[in-house]
């Protein structure tokens, strides 16, 4: 009892009686509050120095990065060369080169082989039939687990032909068949390279950090410049977007293999060729068919970007939909997608976690047996194009069979917007003056030298000078490039998103990690969000609150909030058991548990949660940016469609720079809160 | 005892840290505070040791002692700081690339602690794997994989996979696997520290039997003095990336360079370490028969206790060198302090 007691008295110390007010806290708070005061009131207080520049910095002082960009490409289209060889000639190859599988695989899939031109052009040999791409489809399903997924990824396949999405699906498959093994091939040999060469990974590491922070529409433009507007452009710019994180995965995957491995790959005599094939890869073939798993996800989510500068199938009819703004066909060909998605992402999960073990087929039995789901296709292939010509329903989905249910959404709309209309204005309303429009008018209000100084103080604090001087550089640009109110727009608009995801989501993560029960639930629901491509995000909230930056809001917020739970989730999960019983020991309510040790302990993994959160914020801004925003995503969007590259690039630079600046302040922050308890050692 | 030196290494050092090699260049051999002072790891500090023709060199030190830090260097997996290492007389560390390929292909195997089998091939993959990374042909490579696998007696397991084995059973794929090139130097880097206690003996038993059969040149490396005790010819003790004793079993029990090495002969039973030659009174006379002067104690204690008078002794050659009397085995069975 006394013990007990003694115990409690301890915990009391540390939570409270301390004096928590220590002159570096009272500074912090003085300058936070100082920072909003003068959001509220740098405006007026600008206005009667006479000193209107620290609010508004003066265009005279910009610098015009984007036309000289502009110039610089242009450049590199029309004059540049080595020697005969112009830079024209180097992309049309790159051009060529990724033209011929994807013409074919579009061939294969939809359109079918054709001789001849326009008019006069005769079908050699028609697209495969619907049934033999389901037949293949659940045939795959069967082999990399059983008939649970077949019967899921044949039902996926068949929901699109009913739903008449069958051939826009088609196009965007045969364009993930080209993009992911490029992608996740070329990925994997880079990451190879990178993990042979320390100096390697040491160049490439920024590159992909920047790769991954700039946002897509940033080189889509110079892609567009370079390439035009069509197909192989829009294949470009999902190769370029979803590589990254292969090479990442793969890198890690190869550092992750136990040293003990290593050394015996080195001690029974592999050349360093044999040791990367046959022991390395093989040994991490799991951690890196995730990077693959990533790979086609990643292209998933490009489709409706890329249909921006030239990909046809599903993405575009989603764009076209929304910008008719007609709810219903965007939700189908919206949902299609999404179930696309789903096959394709299951499918290749259960074909990563079937990789590390070698397949169980017997041995010293023919071919045929072994390969009979291979052979049962190609039978239903043929026999679907030997017999299509006869009956037409084999070759396409009979056409008064598909069923749409684009009506049933807009009648849905029509429905909740003429009777909730007032409560779905009414909550929208609310969140804009009450949460956004402050948000809003502090960001903009706050004179940039201070904001700057701010960074810099907060860099410094957290990372020494080395971060003190990069958040000063990187903020420093994107004042000199004149971007600076719509960085601040965009700084408002993620903000905004970012705090509400992590008030939603820290708590739910919580309760995830507590209550069995409710982690289900909401893994469920966590896990769905994030398979998601994240434009559909877009689709239901345009529908009830139509266009503009709540909507943009609430979009982000959906796409962002998985990481937040997650890591929560995770944190408090992981804290020490050990910790938990010296507390429960000591006397400790579950309230006073949570509070006391699991939240201050799982801090480290909840900043790395917000830290991925403000990722996927910014990285969503590009889509929201179809909806009106007027940040730097818009900058963006407006830079494509009138090709201007100069202007794309420094805009996305700009955002860009923001997610550097917000990733290196929280990962210190988070590496400084894992030092002080102890997580990880200073060095 | 002139069996011919298969392996040596002369003052290797290895040092971790950012200034490691400057250090090394600023004062060829450091001390303990300089390299403290240069903030770098001395992992392995001045090691030499020769290790001769079928000898079973055990390898002794407390975790982080440096134990697997040496054997990589002596298998030229990190590079030495400094010093040389030689084998079979000519320096491996001046080896090239294809060389040390050529040398690690033929002549070397090694055992892991964790087993290091690759978890996508079968049991026979595995440990055919090293002679397929050779090109050797289909029919040899499975040949000799199949005898490998029953000198370990895993016959009948060819097609399973690693993870459908037992710790001990995996190890002895290990073994298989290090065996299947028919190497003259086998190292065994804690090869049976993963294992459960009763598993464990159990492989130090068939090592042994093993060994008899196959003469190999042995570096093992464990941190448990009861096996290196079972187990070796001689034992090299380990304390920080140093090495602070080189001696037989019994040597260590009965002449230990330091306190530190005294600890941990402690808790040994003596008398399973100690041979009757170790306790022989040259000025007693025995009676009845002989024993020979290599027996363990433990082995002939109760005759000796048995016997009303003291036991003669006799040496290899045959030639009676003093007795023993059940005094001093007494004092090997039941005292704790020096055995003479
Ligand atoms: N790659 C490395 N970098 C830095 N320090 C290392 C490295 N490898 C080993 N060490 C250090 O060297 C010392 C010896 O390690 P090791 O040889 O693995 O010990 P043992 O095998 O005896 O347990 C330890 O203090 C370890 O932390
Ligand atoms: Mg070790």
């Amino acid at each position: 009892m006394t013990q007990r007691v003694a115990n409690r008295h301890a915990f009391s110390v540390n939570g409270g009686a301390v004096r928590w007010l220590t002159p570096r806290r009272a500074m912090t708070l003085g300058l936070i509050a100082l920072t909003l005061v003068l959001g509220k009131y740098g405006g007026d207080l600008a206005k009667a120095l006479d000193m209107r520049w620290l609010v508004k910095f003066p265009s005279a002082w910009t610098v015009p990065f984007k036309s000289q960009i502009t110039v610089a490409m242009k450049w590199l289209v029309e004059d540049a060369h080595v020697g005969p060889l112009a830079f024209t000639d180097l992309t049309r190859a790159i051009a060529w080169l990724i033209e011929q599988p994807y013409q074919f695989m579009v061939s294969f899939l939809a359109k079918g082989f054709w001789a001849g031109q326009g008019a006069a052009a005769t079908e050699i040999l028609p697209a495969a039939s619907w049934i033999a791409v389901i037949v293949a489809v659940i045939a795959l399903g069967h082999y990399c687990r059983d008939w649970g997924l077949a019967t899921l990824a044949g039902g996926c396949f068949l929901y699109l032909a009913a739903f008449g999405q069958w051939d826009s699906a088609m196009v965007t498959l045969a364009s993930v068949a080209i993009a992911v093994p490029i992608g996740a091939g070329g990925g994997l040999l880079v990451g190879i390279w990178a993990y042979r060469h320390p100096v390697g990974e040491r160049i490439l590491s920024p590159m992909l950090d920047l790769m991954q922070t700039v946002p897509v529409f940033a080189y889509l433009v110079p892609i567009l410049f370079m390439f035009g507007f069509g197909p192989v452009s829009a294949l470009i710019a999902t190769i370029i977007y979803a590589t990254p994180p292969m090479i990442r995965v793969t890198t890690l995957a190869l550092k992750g293999v136990d040293p003990e491995i290593v050394d015996f790959g080195r001690m029974a005599g592999t050349t360093p060729r044999q040791l990367i094939w046959r022991v390395l890869v093989p040994s991490a073939a799991k951690s890196i068919m995730i990077g693959v798993n990533q790979v086609i996800m990643l292209t998933l989510n490009m489709v409706i970007i890329a249909s921006m500068i030239g990909a046809g199938g599903l993405g575009f009819d989603v764009l076209a939909a929304l910008r008719r703004l007609d709810i219903g066909a965007g939700f189908e060909a919206g949902l299609a997608i999404v179930v696309l998605a789903i096959a394709v992402d299951r499918i290749s999960q259960a074909f990563a976690q079937q990789a590390g073990q070698a397949p169980t087929v017997p041995a010293g039995q023919g071919w045929i047996r072994r390969h009979r789901r291979m052979v049962l296709v190609l039978v239903v292939l043929v026999v679907a194009w030997l017999l299509g010509r006869l009956v037409p329903a084999l070759k396409d989905y009979p056409e008064a069979q598909t069923l749409t249910t684009g009506a049933f959404w807009s009648e849905v709309v029509r429905y909740l917007n003429i009777n909730y209309f007032d409560s779905f204005e009414a909550i929208k309303v609310a969140f804009l003056t009450w949460f956004m429009l402050p948000v809003k008018q502090m960001a903009l209000g706050i004179p940039w030298p201070w904001a700057i100084a701010m960074l810099v103080l907060l860099g410094w604090r957290a990372g020494g000078a080395r971060l003190a001087v990069l958040c000063g550089t990187l903020s420093g640009l994107i004042l000199l490039a004149g971007l600076w109110p719509k960085a601040m727009i965009t700084v408002y608009l993620c903000g905004a998103s970012v705090i509400l995801a992590t008030v939603i989501g820290v708590p739910l993560g919580v309760v995830a990690a507590l209550s069995r029960r409710g982690g289900q639930v909401i893994g469920v629901v966590i896990d769905t969000l994030q398979t998601l491509p994240s434009f559909v995000y877009l689709i239901p909230v345009v529908m009830l609150f139509r266009v503009g930056d709540f909507t943009a809001m609430v979009a982000i917020v959906l796409y962002a909030l998985a990481p937040a739970v997650r890591y929560a989730a995770h944190g408090v999960r992981n804290v020490s058991q050990d910790l938990i019983e010296a507390g429960t020991v000591s006397g400790c309510s579950k309230w006073q548990l949570l509070r006391l040790i699991r939240l201050p302990m799982a801090l480290p993994e909840i900043l790395l949660g917000i830290n991925q959160t403000i990722m996927l914020a910014l990285s969503m801004l590009v889509i929201t940016a179809l909806v009106g925003t007027r940040d730097l995503g818009q900058e963006v969007y407006i830079a494509l469609t009138k090709a201007d590259t100069g202007r794309g690039l420094v805009a996305g630079l700009a955002i860009a720079f923001i997610a550097i600046i917000a990733d290196r302040l929280v990962s210190a922050a988070a590496r400084g809160a894992r030092i002080r308890f102890g997580l990880e050692s200073p060095s | 005892m002139t069996r011919p030196i298969k392996l040596s290494c002369r003052n290797v050092w290895k040092l971790y840290g950012a200034n490691a090699d400057q250090l090394l260049h600023k004062s060829p051999s450091p001390t303990d505070a300089e390299i403290r002072a240069a903030g770098v790891i001395g992992a392995v500090r001045d090691a030499s040791i020769d290790i001769a023709d079928g000898e079973i060199f055990v390898i002794m030190g407390l975790s982080g002692s440096g134990k697997s830090t040496l054997v990589r260097c002596l298998a030229r997996l990190i590079e030495s700081s400094r010093g040389q290492v030689l084998f079979e007389g000519s320096d491996l560390l001046q080896a090239s690339d294809r060389e040390m390929i050529e040398i690690r292909r033929h002549k070397m195997g090694m055992v892991f602690q964790h087993f290091a089998l690759l978890p996508h091939l079968t049991v026979l993959q595995n440990i055919i794997f090293p002679l397929t990374v050779q090109g050797v042909g289909a029919q040899e490579t499975n040949t000799r994989g199949r005898e490998v696998l029953e000198l370990v007696g895993l016959t009948g397991r060819e097609d399973y996979y690693p993870r459908e084995l037992s710790g001990g059973q995996q190890q002895r794929v290990g073994i298989a696997r290090s065996l299947v090139t028919e190497p003259d130097l086998w190292f065994l880097d804690e090869p049976f520290s993963a294992l459960d206690p009763l598993i464990r003996r159990e492989m130090q038993d068939e090592f042994l039997r093993l060994q008899a059969r196959l003469h190999k040149t042995i570096v093992f490396i464990t941190h448990d003095f009861d096996e290196a005790v079972r187990l070796a010819d001689r034992i090299a003790v380990m304390k920080d990336g140093e090495i602070i004793q080189v001696a037989t079993p019994q040597e260590l029990l009965l002449r230990p360079a330091t306190d530190y090495v005294a600890e941990f002969t402690r808790h040994i039973p003596r008398d399973k370490v100690l041979t009757v030659g170790a306790l022989v009174d040259a000025n007693l006379t025995g009676s009845g028969a002989a024993i020979m002067a290599d027996a363990r104690v433990a082995d002939v204690a109760e005759r000796i206790i048995a016997a009303d008078t003291a036991v003669p002794v006799a040496d290899v050659d045959g030639r009676i060198v003093g007795a023993v009397d059940r005094v001093a085995v007494a004092r090997v069975l039941f005292g704790t302090g020096s055995a003479t």
